[in-house]
Formats: C-alpha cells, structure tokens, sequence
C-alpha cells in the first residue's frame, strides 16, 4: 500500500504541486531583486517567465526525439516554423478564423512530419541529422525569399490582432498568455510521460539503446521512429502556435538552423533522456539568454576590462562553453549530476554489478 | 549568352569556395566519423585572421597585392593551428563517442560566432586587396569580376595538391587507409591519431583559404558568413560522398552551378530549394554519394 501511495505521489504530486505553484506566480505581487527587474506580477517578468515555460516545453519535444528515441535531427525548427508562421499567415494573410487555422496548421505538421520523417528516416545517425538540416535549410528559405508574398520574409509577419482570441491580446494580457505558455507545457509534459512509458516508448529507449536488437527481437524500428518523430514534430508544431501568441507573430530566427540548435543545446545542458532535465534546460537557456544581456548591458560591467565584459555580453559565448563543459565532463546533464547526488535503486543495482568483478578480483589477488 | 557565361564563371567562383570547406569537411568525417559543424569557425579564422593582420600588421607595405598575400598566408596558419588546436583539445578526449564530438563542435561553432561579434562586432568588414580583383575581363561579351578566376586557380592548386599528398605520401598513404578501414590501419601498428590531428590542420588551412576568398567574392567578411557557407558544404560532402576529396569537387561544381542557373533563371531562392531536393534524392537513392563511404555507416 505505502509502495503505491509512493508511486502515486512520484507520478502524480509533485508535478501537480510544481505546475500549481507556478500557476499562482501571477498573482504573486512580490519582487525578487537581482533575479527579476520587476514584480513577478508585472507584465514584463511574466512575457519572461512565459517564453521561459514555452522553451522549456519545446526543448522537452526536442528531448522526445533526441533523449528518448536517439534521433539527432538538425531540424526541428521546421516544425516550429510551420506552427509559427502557418497560423499567422492563415489569419492575417488568408484572413481565417483562428480555430480555423489552428485546425489546418496541426493538419499539415502532421502530414508533413509523416512525409518528410518516412523519408529522412531511411538513412541513420548523422545523414539523418543532415537531411533534416537540409529539409529546415529549405524551409528557412522558403520563409525569406517568400515567393507568394506569406512570410514578408526577413520583416516577419506581425499577427492580425483583430483575429486572434481577445484574452490572449494586449499587455493587460499578459498574464493570460504565462498560463497559456504554463498549460501548453503542462500538456507537453504529461502526454511525453504518458508515452514514454508506454510500451512503443519503451521500444524508443530500446531503439535509442540499440537499434539493431530491438530489430532481431522482431520489431520494425523504422515505424517506431517514426511514430516518436511525428509525435515530437506535431507537439512541437502546437508549440508554435503559442509562440506566435506569445510573441505575437512570426519571425524569421524560428526557421534557421541556429534555433534546432539552440533546443538541442537547452536538452543537452538539462539532461537528455530526462523530462524534468529538458524542461529545466529549457527554462534556464531562456532565463539567462534574457538575463545575461541584461547584466552585459548594465552599469556594472560597463566597468570591467573589455576581455571580460565581451562574453558577457554575448549570451550565447557563455552558454556554448558550458555547453562544451557539460558534454565533456558531465554527461547526463543538470539532471545527471542530481541523480549522481541521490543514487535511485536502478543507480545503486547498476554501481553494484560494475563494481563486483573489481571486488572478486582484488579478492582472487589476495 | 553573355549571361550564360557570366553565370558558369561564377558557379565555378562558388564551387570552388564549397570544394574548398567541403574537402576538409569530408576527409574528417571519412577518418573519424566526426561531423564537424565547427568548420565554419574555421572559416571565421582565415577571414578574421586575413583582415585584423591586414589591418594591424601588414599595415605599412604599400603594396596591396603583397599586404592581401602577406595577411592571408598569415590566416591560413591561424585557420590550421586554431583547427587543430580543436582536434587535440576537444575532439580527443571524446575519441570514438560521435554523437558527443558532433555536439561539441556545434558548440564550438555557436560559441565562436558569438565570440567574434562581441568583439569585432556584428557589421561586416571589407578586405585590402589588389584594385585589378575588383576589374572585370571580358569573356565572349561577357564581363567576369577578376576575383573568380583567383577562386578558381586557388581551388584547383589545393585540388592537385590535395591528391599529390594523399597519393605521394606515407602520411596521405595512412588517411587513405584510415578512410577505407581505420581498425586495420590501428591493427597495423599505426597511431592513426596522428592522422587526425593532421587531417584537422588541412582541414582548417582549406577552410581559411575559403574564408579569405569568401572575402573577396562577397567584398566582405561578416561573424555569420561561415555559417550559411557550412551548410551548402554539408550538402556539397553528402552528394560527393564522404572521404572523397574527388567527389567533393565534382559535387562542388554540380551544387553551385545548380543554384547559379536556377536562381538566375527560375527565381531567385528556387536554386537553394534545388539543391535541397538533389541531396534527398541523393541520399535515397544513391547513399553512397557519387564516389566514398556510405553515410552513416559509422554512426
């Protein structure tokens, strides 16, 4: 009994008792100095606090794919892309009712996830990373060169606001949109659970483990992957949708290269093949990309030699070294080093099988 | 006509820049399986390197077509130091874990463009170079800027002397080996690491002279030109196949003179789509690429 009590509250409570409390940080009118400008109630730390949840929520898509099924794709981006700029076209180009566009945005993620994935997943490891590079190169340009006059290429397409659900427009708003960006990762969260552990989510970690057993055991590995890449592209593509809310239309940085790698950065730093990991990497590239440039254009740096305000003022220098650190010295992540701290049973099982033949070997030495 | 020339011309300006990125690009991944996005940081080196000695040390020879050599010898030997200086400090440690040196390198490469706008800042900067670069010759009516046939010649020397090393040497002898079969070659006694490291130096050297001709051939260098470089490079090893130096200049030639027909005669942005197509096409059916290993066969 206390066994499934203990399940119960690992499965279920302390997400539940993370998201409520996240929920209630807009009524919070209380400042944190040195972590945030301004109340946490106020609109500019939570349009902050929001694109920190929804990159935490994008980064987990990420992880789906590439921490739990093995698959590194240099494209993910696209998909994003498409919830970004589909939507926002429909309405504000096509002038559809929002539903509308939400409807024919998921429809063609799916579609094109399912297209392009049973493609690119012919070819393994880094030709895969390749052609989803080279699939997301031509959506970028695409995006920019804007043959149908769509995408308004490198200006972005601001949203037509008129469209858009009014509870979701406006600075007044804000708030709204941080628990839109709170739900939509909620959502990310409890469904990439759900799947994991699921039996097809099992064969992912299996592929992800070794492709060629999961094959002898009988299974087809190429419908598995497939099945977490669409899941992974259609997840990410309702992301952005909420990114087009929160930001309040497209621009061109969500279809380049550079922003699959910025996910993969936030998933490598966080720990791949972990939930929490990813959201945290997620929430932590975002928070300090923000914040970074923040301290890099204050008074207090202004002040130091050049040799050192440089990186700081470049927030991406800083987070590709520890980037660098993390995969050189700590794989696993942020979320590696707390298991590391706190050895689960699987940890302890696993140290104790490495360690017995050095244990019977210093004996035998004796 | 004329415009058909100009265009050839051109297209071969181009390939010569992508055979040059993409020559490195695909030895590296044929003797170690290592995809090395922080190629375009080496890019950055031989530009950046060209024009701050240009600037900074080769400011008093009056001569510009001595002061652009001068400077640019000089950022050769940055790009080939710099790109080996990586492979001993950052590849190494993570020998034969691919995936981990993958993501270095894409780390790398963020981190250093990053690097080099906060100091040089983001705006792009022009190169001294000898005034008749920038004059034209006229070819069957056709008026072609002088600076494509320097890309050309300078494509065509490494090309041969590329060859010349690989199939001269004790040194080009054991990459060639390593490429075909790297545990045969480490069954044999060899320290193939040795190899690495080496290959990592011509790599960088190809790749700065890119950069330098980058600069030419746009007029300018900006901190992101590597970037957008590396990725038609990326296509450029996929369809030459990998470990081809060959086949890398073959698939140069076809990619770029592609987006110079298309985006000249269809619409402007169609001939990267193209491109984008012939490498799925490629990879579907030809896996291989024209000549070199299969992709992915190490991953």
């Amino acid at each position: 009994m206390s066994r499934l009590n203990r399940k119960l509250a690992g499965d279920w409570l302390w997400p539940v008792v993370v998201f409520a409390a996240l929920a209630v940080v807009p009524k919070l009118d209380v400042s944190i100095p040195k972590l945030f400008d301004q109340p946490l109630s106020s609109p500019g730390t939570l349009a902050l606090l929001a694109a920190c949840l929804l990159y935490g929520a994008l980064a987990l898509t990420y992880d789906l794919q590439f921490g739990f099924t093995g698959l590194l794709s240099f494209g993910h981006a696209l998909y994003v892309a498409i919830g970004v700029y589909l939507s926002n076209i429909a309405i504000t180009e096509w002038h559809w009712a929002f539903w509308q566009g939400i409807l024919f945005t998921m429809g063609v993620a799916f579609v094109l996830a399912n297209v392009l994935g049973y493609v690119s997943l012919r070819v393994g490891g880094i030709a895969f990373a390749m052609v989803t590079l080279a699939f997301a190169q031509a959506g970028n340009v695409l995006a920019l060169k804007d043959p149908h006059h769509w995408t308004h290429g490198e200006e972005g397409l601001g949203a037509d606001y008129t469209k858009l659900p009014q509870a979701f427009v406006g600075i007044v708003n804000t708030r709204n949109l941080y628990w839109l960006a709170l739900a939509f990762l909620a959502f990310v969260f409890f469904v990439v659970r759900w799947v994991t552990e699921s039996s097809p989510g099992r064969v992912w970690q299996a592929i992800r483990e070794n492709e060629l057993r999961v094959e002898v055991l009988g299974l087809r590995p190429h419908a598995y992957k497939l099945q977490a890449f669409v899941l992974s592209s259609v997840l990410a593509a309702a992301g952005g949708i909420v990114y087009m809310l929160l930001y309040n239309g497209s621009t061109l940085s969500v279809t380049e290269p550079t922003f699959t790698l910025t996910l993969l950065l936030m998933v490598v730093i966080g720990g791949a093949g972990s939930r929490w990991g990813a959201v945290l990497g997620g929430i932590l590239y975002n928070y300090l990309d923000d914040r970074l440039v923040a301290i890099g254009s204050s008074s207090a740096v202004h002040g130091l030699p050049s040799a050192l305000r440089t990186p700081l003022e470049q927030p991406l220098f800083l987070l590709g070294v520890i980037f660098i650190l993390i995969v050189m010295f700590l794989p696993g992540g942020l979320a590696g080093l707390a298991n590391r701290a706190r050895p689960s049973g699987l940890r302890r099982l696993e140290h104790a099988v490495q360690t017995a033949p050095a244990v019977a070997e210093a004996r035998e030495d004796t | 006509m004329s415009t058909f020339v100009l265009l050839t011309i051109t297209g071969f300006g181009l390939g010569a820049m992508y055979f040059l990125i993409a020559s490195g690009l695909s030895l590296i991944y044929g003797l170690m399986g290592v995809l090395n996005f922080a190629h375009g940081a080496f890019i950055t080196v031989g530009s950046y390197g060209t024009w701050w000695t240009s600037e900074h040390v080769f400011d008093g020879v009056h001569s510009n077509l001595w002061r652009w050599l001068l400077s640019a010898l000089l950022g050769l030997v940055c790009g080939g130091v710099f790109a080996a200086l990586v492979e001993l400090i950052l590849i190494r440690p993570l020998y034969t874990r691919h995936i981990e040196q993958v993501l270095v390198t894409v780390g790398l490469q963020l981190a250093f463009v990053a690097l080099v706008r906060g100091i040089w800042g983001p705006d792009p900067k022009t190169f001294v170079v000898p005034r008749w670069l920038h004059e034209t010759t006229d070819v069957g009516g056709a008026l072609i800027p002088n600076d494509r046939w320097v890309e050309i010649a300078t494509a065509a020397v490494v090309l041969v002397l590329l060859q010349l090393f690989l199939r001269r040497t004790r040194y080009g002898l054991i990459i060639r080996a390593g490429v075909e079969n790297r545990a045969m070659v480490q069954a044999l006694g060899i320290d193939v690491r040795k190899a690495f490291t080496l290959v990592f130096a011509i790599g960088g050297v190809a790749a700065a002279v890119a950069g330098v001709l980058s600069g030419v051939y746009f007029n300018v260098v900006g901190p992101e030109q590597g970037t957008s470089l590396l990725i038609f490079a990326f296509i450029v090893v996929v369809i030459g196949g990998l470990g081809s130096i060959g086949g890398s200049a073959v698939a140069a030639l076809v990619v770029a003179l592609t987006q110079q027909y298309t985006n000249y005669y269809a619409s402007s942005g169609i001939g990267d789509m193209v491109v984008v197509l012939l490498l799925g096409v490629v990879l579907l059916v030809r896996p291989r690429g024209f000549a070199g290993a299969v992709v992915g066969a190490r991953a």
